[in-house]
């Protein structure tokens, strides 16, 4: 199958062109890994803390790469009839009652168990498009141990068995893409099958352009301290440290404020905005010399 | 002393795979044919990302990144011997045509401007020459060194002729403008400190970079990679080492949490109720169709914590506290004990949202914890405990004990801590200590372990092993 795709993208620098024309500003690691997740034709597993941009990646590849994004969101308890399939339960029983009496058993029986009664979820809806399609499976690691198991037959070989009908094999592999908060381990089975990408906070450089295209609005100097600000609140020991959403929205707050310099007075009031523990507050406060 | 690898590319990739083996990072056979594709797939000459497509495919936890960077650049090395940059060293008169000796006070002058612009590029080009320069002729004023003979890179000789640390001052001296507050000011002393910090490591690795040339890469790879954070040992971790496992500290305890609710999960199945399954049958005519079981309450049962924080396990018991506080909604209570020579209650500091990471120098400093020479003394400890807050523990308690035993050949009063045993429900010793130096001078461990289950906690990954299996299902 490898051989009669044509891959998506060229080059590395065509990845990183690509995905910054849709206004995603990607890192070498994130170029490549993702150049070669479609060249080698693996799932790309990201992991990372909150807030690092691992959905917006995905819905970035698709919207580079005019693809349909699928997504399926897992949670804790989702089963193989959220993620890949369902018979119509209640449109089988209508269909029975329809043909009683005219049909023989042979026939009902084929016919209720056909495409027309199935309910296709993410996984299977992924593989069956024709169109060029990103498969997003959000939070991975929420989701039980058990449905590892499910996506490694979709993820490996990119088929669904469906035992009444036979197998659903991939017209088109898609760009497949898992996070994880790493809450827990995800099994070795499955992380083999990926390629790994450890999504961390952006260097200074690459923070401040994505600020700069997020809210363009602010001027240029505000967002140099801002970021600024913002590593060095990073290389505190804190309960939670202010990821890249939290840099964007504390720039939007002071655009809203009307402040136009990060002074202390600024810093004071709006910290909440960045720090959302008491605790972190209080020895970011301390450690600033705000007081 | 660099050869060509035996079969050539690929094997020179298997030779890193093993190198990755060696410390700890699990690479299969199946990954290693995925680099191989990565390989062909990348231009070679763009090392940033050969090293993170190499990354993608080898590394499957972000704790072996670290590991993996520094032998990536000992294997893929960005250049081989001096490199050809385009800083220009400042030296001293030199003799017979040879290059003179470095002058240090240009050259940290340099450092200094580089240090404030906070280049990368630059700085790792001056990290490079000046480590060259320096092990090859030597510096101004301290002797000639290195000429006519082997050239040996020494980063703790660099560093400390360098000494960028000293050159915050002035840094800080000169960008300061009139009007600058506090925040700005501190904002920017961060800064440089973490770009000296940087200038540190480049330093580091271009030494080992010199050195695997001359001795040979295998040797350097052994000793100098830097171990995963959770494989480090406690008792003789370095403080950043210490700061750097306390971030860890958080998703590991979420980590155990999830992997207890998989486990009460799997353990549903109860005791048949048979009250209820007779009157379910019921409905049956009296035939039990259905069983009707049990349900099983979580235990949520009382902790106790009584920790050593004397400074040879300080950064152990820390640790443990932190984890504990971190897991706190697995018990209904939990209560916090120090001692060194005698214990004092320190519950209050492990508030819920209180401020952590300085909390050990808390603990020292308001805690009533010595009496004669501050040296622990568990079993006048233990004594303490007992007479103080003796009815902490309870039937319903977990007594959890931290600290290496070493008694400093005093009294380890062992019938009080078989009493306390006696009357909690669960009581467990972790003790930082490797197992073979248990009863060693003047440590009692052995003959506490005669009396509580101890369990030997050196690392990160050991304790977390060792607290999953105490967390009551």
């Amino acid at each position: 199958m490898k051989a009669t795709q044509s891959p998506l993208f060229g080059s590395v620098d065509e990845v990183t062109e690509r995905l910054e024309r849709v206004g995603y500003l990607a890192s070498t690691a994130v170029a490549t890994t993702v150049y070669l997740a479609d060249r080698l034709g693996k799932p790309l597993l990201v992991e990372g803390p909150a807030g690092v941009g691992k959905t917006e990646l995905a819905k970035a590849v698709a919207a580079a790469t005019d693809s349909g994004l699928v997504r399926l969101q897992c949670y804790e308890g989702i089963d193989e009839a959220r993620a890949l399939y369902e018979w119509n339960h209640a449109k089988q029983l209508l269909r029975i009652t329809a043909g009683q009496g005219q049909e023989s058993w042979d026939a009902t029986r084929d016919d209720v168990f056909s495409e027309e009664f199935l309910l296709p979820r993410p996984l299977l809806t992924a593989i069956r498009r024709d169109e060029p399609t990103v498969l997003l499976i959000d939070e991975m690691d929420k989701a039980d141990v058990e449905v590892e198991g499910l996506l490694l037959e979709v993820l490996s070989d990119y088929q669904v068995s469906i035992p009444e009908m036979g197998t659903v094999t991939a017209k088109r592999r898609p760009f497949a893409l898992l996070t994880s908060n790493s809450t827990r381990e995800l099994s070795e089975a499955l992380k083999r099958r990926c390629l790994f990408l450890h999504l961390d906070f952006p260097d200074a450089d690459l923070e401040r352009r994505i600020v700069l295209t997020r809210v363009p609005e602010l001027p240029e100097a505000l967002v140099d301290s801002l970021v600024r600000t913002v590593r060095v609140l990073r290389a505190m020991e804190l309960r939670k440290v202010p990821s890249v959403a939290e840099t964007l929205d504390w720039g939007r707050t002071l655009l809203a404020l009307g402040m136009d310099t990060l002074d202390d007075e600024a810093v004071r009031t709006t910290l909440g905005v960045v720090l959302k523990h008491r605790s972190d507050q209080v020895k970011a406060t301390a450690e600033l010399r705000l007081n | 002393m660099l050869s060509a690898p035996e079969h050539g590319l690929p094997g020179h990739l298997v030779a890193f795979v093993g190198a990755l083996r060696n410390h700890g990072v699990s690479v299969g056979p199946g990954e290693t044919v995925d680099a191989a594709e990565v390989i062909t797939a990348l231009d070679l000459l763009r090392r940033a990302e050969l090293r993170e497509g190499l990354a993608a495919a080898l590394l499957r936890r972000s704790g072996q990144r670290e590991a993996f960077d520094t032998l990536f650049d000992l294997y893929f090395p960005a250049a081989i011997g001096a490199g050809s940059g385009e800083v220009e060293i400042p030296r001293g008169e030199g003799q017979d045509g040879e290059p003179g000796p470095v002058d240090v006070d240009a050259l940290r002058e340099m450092l200094a401007d580089l240090l404030r612009d906070g280049d990368e590029e630059k700085l790792r080009e001056l990290a490079r020459a000046a480590v060259d320069a320096l092990g090859r002729s030597g510096a101004t004023g301290r002797g000639v060194q290195g000429v006519h003979r082997q050239p040996g890179w020494s980063a703790y000789q660099a560093l400390r002729l360098l000494s960028p640390e000293t050159l915050l001052a002035q840094i800080m001296e000169g960008l300061r403008e009139e009007g600058d507050s506090d925040l700005q000011d501190e904002v920017r002393r961060r800064e440089i400190r973490d770009r000296i910090a940087r200038f540190r490591t480049l330093v580091q690795d271009e030494v080992r970079r010199r050195t695997a040339e001359q001795r040979g890469r295998d040797q350097v790879a052994k000793t100098a990679v830097p171990k995963q954070a959770e494989q480090v040992e406690f008792l003789s971790a370095y403080a950043d080492q210490l700061t750097q496992l306390r971030r860890t500290v958080h998703p590991l305890a979420r980590r155990l949490a999830s992997r207890l609710a998989v486990r009460r999960k799997h353990a549903k199945r109860g005791q048949l109720d048979m009250r209820r399954t007779l009157r379910r049958s019921m409905s049956t005519g009296g035939v039990p169709m259905k069983p009707a079981y049990k349900a099983r309450r979580p235990g949520r049962p009382e902790l106790v914590v009584l920790c050593d924080v004397s400074g040879s396990v300080a950064g152990f018991s820390h640790f443990t506290l932190l984890l504990v506080q971190a897991l706190r909604e697995q018990f209904s209570k939990v209560r916090v004990f120090a001692f060194v020579e005698k214990t004092d209650e320190v519950t209050h500091l492990f508030e819920p949202g209180a401020e952590l990471s300085g909390v050990m120098q808390r603990v020292l400093r308001e805690a009533d914890l010595t009496a004669f020479d501050g040296h622990s003394d568990y079993g006048h400890a233990l004594g303490t405990f007992a007479e103080h807050w003796g009815e902490a523990i309870t039937s319903k308690t977990s007594l959890l004990v931290l600290g290496d035993g070493r008694t400093n050949y005093r009294d380890p009063n062992l019938t009080i801590l078989k009493r306390m045993v006696g009357q909690a429900r669960h009581a467990h010793w972790l003790n930082p200590e490797p197992r073979r130096q248990w009863g060693t001078g003047d440590s009692a461990a052995t003959r506490y372990s005669d009396v509580i289950p101890m369990h030997e906690c050196r690392t990160a990954a050991q304790l977390a092993d060792v607290v999953e299996g105490l967390l009551p299902v």
